[in-house]
């Protein structure tokens, strides 16, 4: 299991390939890459704050939860943190399993709690100056599908 | 003094990052800070606000020691 944070910018196609490496009982690997949207030219550059050690340690329970429910083989979760340009990759979910429904729902599962509770803060520069963000209620009732 | 740390919007409203402050626990480390800045002091108390003390989440009883980490967290969005 990996749970990692990057200030550089990553290729999701070379996690992708290191992740599904020398797996043999592992039938099925779900990915989820999320890009940073430049919302029709509003937003310039996104930034993601983490809390340095608390961020990794929060995201790592979560991920410990989402082994156990979905039975999982390994999972692998990079994010940014730092300034990202429109189009550049924000954060990459890899799950592997024996099956694929556990794989595409813990990908689902952890991307749902990342929107919404992972200890990242997120802000919008554009031209017309910037702006928090913070989770919307689609994110919360996303989340809480999953019972929490 | 504990060492406190603002994250999101929080640092931008009190305009810093990091500070040590003088306090027995994480309500009496709200009332100092809000003495000296109202809408800070506000904005800690603000719905969605989370404190974590050495990295665990705590609630506004929590006490504090001379190297407490105190983290005030404001609602949180990755992804």
């Amino acid at each position: 299991m990996s749970v990692r944070l990057t200030d550089a910018p990553f290729d999701p196609g070379a996690l992708l390939s290191d992740f599904a490496r020398n797996r043999t009982e592992t039938g099925a690997v779900a990915t989820f890459t999320g890009l940073a949207r430049a919302e029709a030219g509003a937003t310039t550059v996104l930034e993601l704050e983490a809390y340095p050690g608390f961020t990794e340690a929060q995201i790592g329970r979560i991920a410990d939860q989402a082994c156990e429910r979905f039975g999982l083989h390994d999972l692998a979760i990079l994010h940014r943190v730092g300034r990202i340009a429109p189009g550049d990759p924000i954060v990459f979910v890899a799950t592997a399993a024996g099956h694929r429904r556990a794989a595409f729902e813990a990908c689902d599962f952890l991307m749902d709690y990342l929107k919404s509770r992972a200890p990242f803060w997120k802000k919008e520069h554009g031209p017309s100056g910037e702006r928090w963000i913070e989770p919307t209620a689609q994110d919360h009732a996303d989340r809480e599908r999953w019972g929490g | 003094m504990a060492r406190v740390l603002l994250f999101g919007a929080l640092r931008d409203l009190a305009g810093w990052r990091e500070r040590r402050i003088e306090a027995a626990s994480v309500s009496a480390l709200c009332a100092v800070i809000g003495q000296e800045d109202a809408a800070l002091g506000e904005a800690l108390a603000g719905k969605g606000v989370q404190v974590a003390v050495d990295q665990a989440i705590v609630r506004d009883d929590a006490v504090l020691a001379d190297t407490s980490e105190v983290a005030f967290l404001p609602p949180m969005s990755g992804g």
